[in-house]
């Protein structure tokens, strides 16, 4: 929006450093002086670095063939090689994982959208008795720490015999994402206008009616940041994924890294190559739809 | 989400209505808001049951000395029934004034407070340091902003490995303080240093989101704002003060409380950075807890859900304080 006016008359300390450099021209706003300028990029290529480093290195270390090579970096280059990732990707589980983790991971999303999308415009759009009870229990229960619901979790699921199931840990990941994806989806259908709902019911739709066919066409871009929200929190689920999941070929992603490291053996290359085939794509989903995430999620809170 | 959450805290007991006698009223309260409660029944029974019952579940459990060798389970074809008894409230007085409460529940909890404080400062302060430089017109705003999201673009689990072997013994980190002829000390090791790498890893992780919502907020600023300000003759660091920081002022609230829940009770960083059994001092309470009920032998079930119970009355003390104070402060989004 207005991004471009007032850009930068906001950088106390980049601003001072500008008042000491001479001036030569008019400067527009927003815009420093050489120094400014200099000092801006070099602060923020230092955090860009900083904020790469790890993730290259780990790509770097993927494409060394010994699993003691992270501890003499410099001989990869002239051995790089890509048999981490056939040996990954033909002699470990990670197929198997792979399909684990799409499970557990889209069984959460699909079922947190369908469960709070009804909340969600209900929230949005009525107030009723218990309305302030239900908001602070939606709240609140972000709050959980895992700690809290882990081990009576744990209890009941044994007792029902669904440990080493997907469908507990899908379960566990919707007492988090149910509630969540009701925040997020209230937060959408609160940019909706309420014309829209008004003549729908004037036109004789029950608010049944006017949700799934006014609404709920409208909010599919909420839905979807609601969905991926879910997906990558269940995606990265370690605790619960780790006591729950017993069997290795039905580990997640998060609890087959970990396996890669025990206290006997540790093999850092296949490590490092499997988190990278993990990273990227990964990676690759959030950059597209990080815009509307980011909207999503502070939507409330900058609105105000 | 700060609307609601003003709207949720403004009158606490509010919506129950007032009038004709309690059936009428139901009966009323029903034709009128059937709909609404009929769409919020799903997320009512998931809560229920995902959430009610396992809590209910849970504090019963503190009352006993329910662990693994006592819990029901099923070995084989044979199930064997729970035999955990009732103990009352010994678990709680055990963990708080016991002769090992110290060691076990103190030292945590104080190192608890402690990286959560660290974290959050350095989260707000490092991420809004660069939501000021990214909110300046520089050339490659774009690119450098993609970059500075990275951290939080990759899941928690595949970095924590990465810093993991950066920080080993003989890691690149180390190698590379050695070439500059610094200390190089033991970070997995030694208490201080795995203190000092946990709260490292976890800024590193945590910055991209705070960097991200502050300059959702700087840049909902009125510029005119700025200008007037200017115009007044406020210097930099004036209009920072009295423009920047008010402005940001509903998103900070925001932020900086879901930074504090986040960071309380983050689980992945540590538990992963150090592995399943090592470091006990730089654990934090919810790591703790979750390694007396599963990371050692026999798991400690009721001490563990003791420890969640106390980790879950801690944050709501501190959400209803926080709160207050900015209610006080007139500080929430209206």
């Amino acid at each position: 929006m207005s991004t471009t006016t007032l850009d930068t008359a906001a950088s106390p300390a980049a601003s001072a450093t500008a008042a000491g450099a001479p001036r030569r021209r008019v400067r527009r706003r927003g815009e420093g002086g050489p120094l400014a300028r200099t000092v801006t990029h070099g602060l923020l290529v230092l955090a860009s670095l900083i904020a790469a480093a790890p993730v290259a290195w780990l790509i770097y270390l993927s494409l060394g063939p010994d699993k003691t090579d992270y501890l003499h970096p410099g001989a990869i280059a002239e051995k790089m090689t890509f048999s981490n990732y056939t040996f990954v990707l033909q002699h470990t589980n990670f197929f198997k994982w792979l399909q684990s983790t799409m499970i557990v991971a889209l069984g959460t999303a699909l079922v947190g959208v369908a469960f709070a999308a009804t909340t969600g415009y209900a929230v949005s759009r009525m107030r009723f008795p218990g309305y302030r009870s239900l908001m602070w229990m939606l709240l609140l229960t972000q709050a959980f720490p895992i700690a809290v619901l882990v081990v009576p979790m744990y209890e009941i699921f044994s007792e029902l015999g669904l440990i080493d199931t997907y469908g507990a840990l899908i379960l566990v990941n919707c007492s988090t994402a149910v509630p969540y994806c009701a925040w997020l989806m209230k937060g959408y259908f609160d940019t909706i206008p309420v014309e829209i709902d008004e003549a729908g019911r004037v036109d004789g739709l029950s608010p049944f009616g006017t949700f799934l066919r006014l609404i709920l066409p409208l909010a599919r871009p909420g839905l979807a940041v609601a969905g991926f929200y879910s997906f990558i929190t269940a995606f990265g689920e370690v605790a619960f994924a780790s006591v729950f999941m017993l069997d290795d070929e039905k580990y997640t992603f998060a609890v087959g890294l970990q396996s890669f490291v025990s206290e006997h053996d540790a093999q850092w290359n296949y490590m490092a190559a499997t988190a990278v085939l993990i990273a990227v794509p990964v990676a690759a989903f959030f950059y597209l739809v990080q815009k509307n995430l980011v909207t999503g999620l502070t939507a409330g809170g900058t609105k105000g | 989400m700060t609307v609601a959450l003003e709207s949720a805290t403004a009158k606490p007991g509010g919506g129950r209505g007032r009038g004709p006698g309690p059936l009428q009223r139901l009966k009323h309260g029903y034709q009128k808001y059937w709909y609404a409660y009929a769409m919020i029944i799903p997320v009512v029974v998931v809560l229920g049951v995902l959430v009610g019952y396992p809590l209910v579940r849970g504090f019963y459990l503190t009352l006993t000395d329910a662990d693994s060798l006592n819990s029901a389970r099923t070995i084989g074809v044979n199930h064997i029934d729970a035999t955990y008894k009732f103990i009352g409230l010994d678990n709680y007085k055990d963990i708080l004034f016991g002769p090992t409460a110290y060691d076990r529940f103190w030292s945590h909890f104080l190192w608890t407070v402690v990286w959560t404080a660290l974290c959050v400062f350095l989260h707000y302060t490092i991420g809004l340091g660069l939501a000021l430089l990214l909110n300046r017109k520089v050339r490659g705003r774009t690119f450098y902003r993609l970059m500075l999201i990275l951290p939080w673009a990759v899941p928690t689990f595949v970095t924590v490995f990465s810093w993991r072997i950066m920080l080993a013994d003989s890691g690149v980190l180390n190698q590379v303080l050695g070439a500059l002829h610094l200390p190089q000390p033991h970070w997995l090791e030694d208490v201080f240093w795995q203190r000092f790498a946990a709260v490292m890893v976890n800024t590193w992780c945590g910055v991209p989101f705070m960097m991200v919502s502050l300059l959702g907020g700087l840049q909902s600023i009125d510029a005119s704002l700025y200008e007037a300000a200017e115009m007044d003759g406020a210097n930099a660091w004036q209009r920072f003060q009295h423009v920047t920081l008010p402005g940001l002022r509903s998103v900070s609230s925001t932020v900086v409380l879901l930074g504090v829940i986040w960071t309380f009770n983050q689980f992945a960083i540590i538990f992963l950075l150090f592995g399943k059994t090592s470091a006990p001092d730089a654990q934090i309470l919810v790591t703790w807890a979750y390694y007396l009920g599963f990371g050692q032998q026999p798991r400690d079930y009721a001490q563990s859900a003791a420890y969640g119970v106390l980790l879950l009355s801690i944050l709501t003390v501190f959400t209803s304080f926080y709160f207050r104070w900015l209610k006080r402060n007139d500080q929430l989004a209206i």
